[in-house]
């Protein structure tokens, strides 16, 4: 019972940085119809991003943790949301309008592009961190067994939330976010009204860009090891997420991400470990064969 | 006076352009800071930074002299974008061209082992250049002729690798009887990862080859007992020539044909293989190309919901695309096996997927010609710069941008008809018009 409680704790921690990796795919095809596939990378950039300011900001001897973790927060998201920028800028926006493929085969090598740079610039080792929060809490001591919640789980569930309410409301009740939303149904009518569809593309690539570096300073914390290739595979399985919660819906996304969380906690608690990614992978398949629109997604409708 | 005021008002060209280069240069400055200038590095007491501006500089210097040179030439105002562009009467004469080039390089990679100043080196390089060719003609099959995207396609390469390399193990069967068997469980594998998924839209198709082909990896990474793990499986035999080992005894192929061993036999007569290989993945798509599947499989790429208005069974139609795609993928895939006579999974990472893919994007889809050129053009640039092993793949995937921005169709995109009414005419792939499906 202990061991299921605390494989649901790890799942739930997990399933909130793949959630909020998954909001930028869903986000970006909800608008555009494009799989960012750089995405991954973006987050992987952002992890960089959080560990380089964070080092910084100890170099300049700001050493209260509360401060200097809200500070690496808002410059990581700052830093990542100008890649998430320029990616869309270089990459996809010259590309609107051309031939299917295009975008995807660019955001592929926009992917191998930004792994590589990293890379070369920082290094191909694993680039490991010690914690910077520690503690946490006991429970069930008494009752004879024992589940441990860390203080970085909690860390990170609470700021998950905060979060995805923030987006939430600023796609529900901002003036960008109804922008976002007219775009997504349909992008020449919004643009004849006056939306400036470039930038509303644009600002939805910086938010996803943004959660994606969250996600990043999270996996650091709570891996405490960071390198170059992180960014495939959770991207892949924040994809998944996408998909399975269906994809073009924020709750979806998150819902999603959950449960790719708990199915790869709970595969590796009770299977092996070395076919977890098998198991995402696999899930990802089943969800497209079986329920294409997703958990919580509209049925797709394909107009001549 | 709207003259006037326009004058007054406009600032100069060089105004315009220093500016927007200003500004790209200081994005540029914002992505390079800290990630080039801030490095982190593991010392004994722990990890810290290590600054290195010089870098940072030179970047956005690039940066900003580029804009302001492409500010001041190419996308100069008034000027038309047309850089992707070329009038379709170069384009065709282009393709003519190309149709008088294609038998003077098959015969060129006839002779060219057979050339007196050619080395071992060059037959090496030639061997690895033609497995690239065989794949991508291959992949073109599925890309270029059938629209399908596949992210996995080194999956069916692994396929084909590990089938010869397991039946010579364990069967002790040799290399001409597991290269057809080879081909035809790859085919087998495409059709059942392909059927299910072929259904859904380019997209999420590409998502979920994708993650087959990485599922195929893990299996065969952590399969220890069957697979050998991340050891992977060495002591592949090599093919024989009729029966006839490429070895010092008496039965080999040199004392069989009186002539003095030398390994250079073996690397020559390798090469043969799979140029033959090659040309026969070759000759095959394009005699389906004239077949009514063949057509099919274009037509699908160009409007699958036309093709299902017009009746044609598009899982099939797809799925045949996949196999015989996934087939020659096999076939590759053991010649792969038996020249390097060990295997493990690292040889099928996704990058190599990517590596096919873009050979066959940047050649241009359905270009047989273009698949050619570019395989020769990227294994042998690889190989170039193989000095410069960081480096290149920063530029591998900044050219892959850069061509879909330039030539979204590649860089070979005419299109002769298989089919056509009096007289045929090639048509520039930037003059079709593509439907969604």
């Amino acid at each position: 019972m202990e061991y299921f409680l605390q494989q649901l704790i790890n799942g739930v921690t997990l399933g909130s940085i793949y959630g909020l990796i998954a909001i930028g795919y869903t986000m970006v095809y909800g608008i555009i119809g494009m799989i960012n596939f750089a995405h991954g990378d973006v987050f992987m950039v952002g992890s960089f991003m959080a560990l380089i300011v964070f080092l910084a900001l100890l170099a300049l001897g700001v050493t209260f943790m509360p401060l200097a973790l809200l500070i690496v927060l808002i410059l990581a998201m700052a830093l990542t949301s100008l890649y998430g920028w320029t990616v869309e800028r270089i990459a996809y926006r010259p590309l609107r309008g051309s031939f299917r493929l295009a975008p995807l085969i660019s955001a592929i090598g926009m992917s191998i592009f930004l792994q590589n740079m990293v890379q070369v610039a920082q290094g191909a080792r694993v680039k490991p961190l010690p914690p910077v929060i520690t503690g946490g809490y006991q429970f069930g001591a008494a009752e004879g067994f024992v589940v441990n919640v860390s203080n970085v789980q909690i860390i990170i569930v609470v700021t998950t939330i905060a979060l995805m309410v923030a987006f939430s409301l600023i796609v529900s009740k901002t003036p960008l976010g109804r922008a976002q939303r007219a775009c997504e149904q349909d992008r020449k009518m919004a643009a004849l009204l006056g939306i400036d569809v470039d930038r509303t593309i644009s600002l939805t690539f910086v938010m996803g860009a943004a959660l994606a570096s969250v996600a990043g300073l999270m996996y650091l914390l709570y891996y405490g090891v960071i390198d170059f290739y992180i960014g495939f595979v959770a991207g892949v399985k924040a994809f998944t997420a996408a998909v399975l919660g269906g994809i073009g819906s924020l709750p979806g996304a998150m819902l999603g991400g959950l449960l790719i969380g708990l199915i790869e906690t709970f595969w590796s608690a009770y299977f092996t470990v070395e076919y977890k990614d098998v198991a995402a992978f696999s899930i990802l398949a089943i969800v497209l064969i079986f329920l294409p629109s997703g958990l919580l997604g509209r049925p797709e409708v394909e107009k001549v | 006076m709207p003259d006037a005021h326009a004058g007054a008002a406009a600032p100069s060209v060089f105004a315009v352009a220093f500016k927007d280069a200003a500004l790209a240069a200081l994005v540029a400055l914002g992505l390079a800071a800290p990630m080039l200038g801030l490095v982190t590095v593991q010392t004994q007491s722990g990890i810290e930074l290590e600054q290195h501006w010089g870098r940072v500089a030179i970047a956005v210097a690039i940066v900003f002299a580029g804009r302001l040179l492409l500010n001041l030439t190419l996308w100069r105002p008034g000027r038309k974008k047309s850089l992707g562009y070329v009038p379709p009467k170069v384009e065709a004469r282009l393709a003519r061209f190309a149709k008088y080039l294609a038998p003077l390089a098959i015969l060129g990679a006839v002779v060219m082992p057979m050339l007196p100043f050619t080395e071992r080196y060059a037959i090496d390089l030639g061997i690895l250049v033609l497995t690239y060719v065989m794949l991508g003609w291959g992949l073109n099959i599925v890309v270029g002729l059938a629209g399908l995207l596949d992210l996995g396609y080194v999956a069916f390469y692994a396929v084909g690798a590990y089938s010869y390399a397991l039946l010579a193990q364990y069967f002790g069967l040799s290399f001409w009887v597991c290269l057809p068997l080879a081909g035809i469980l790859a085919a087998f594998w495409g059709v059942i990862l392909g059927f299910p998924v072929l259904r859904l839209r380019g997209d999420y198709l590409a998502i979920v080859t994708l993650a087959f082909g990485e599922i195929i990896r893990i299996v065969l990474l952590n399969w220890y007992w069957f697979t050998g793990g991340p050891n992977g499986i060495s002591g592949i035999p090599r093919p024989s020539f009729f029966g006839l080992d490429f070895d010092r005894g008496d039965d080999g192929f040199a004392a069989t044909f009186g002539l003095d061993y030398s390994p250079l036999h073996r690397i020559v007569f390798l090469y043969y293989l799979i140029l033959a290989l090659a040309l026969i993945t070759n000759f095959v798509t394009i005699r389906l190309r004239r077949l009514p599947i063949g057509r099919a499989w274009e037509a699908l790429r160009e409007d699958e919901i036309a093709c299902r208005s017009l009746g044609i069974n598009t899982v099939n139609t797809k799925l045949t695309a996949f196999a015989l795609g996934a087939m020659f993928a096999g076939f590759a895939g053991s010649f792969f096996a038996t020249r390097q006579g060990f295997i493990s999974p690292e040889s099928f990472v996704f990058m190599e997927s990517a590596l096919i893919l873009a050979i066959v994007v940047l050649g241009g889809m359905g270009s047989q010609f273009g698949v050619a050129v570019a395989a020769v053009v990227m294994i042998g640039g690889f190989e170039l710069f193989r000095e410069f092993s960081d480096y290149r793949m920063i530029t591998f995937g900044l050219v892959m941008v850069l061509i879909m921005i330039w030539r979204p169709r590649g860089l070979v995109s005419t299109r002769s008809p298989s089919v056509f009414l009096k007289e045929k005419k090639a048509i520039s792939g930037s003059l079709v018009q593509e439907g969604h499906g």
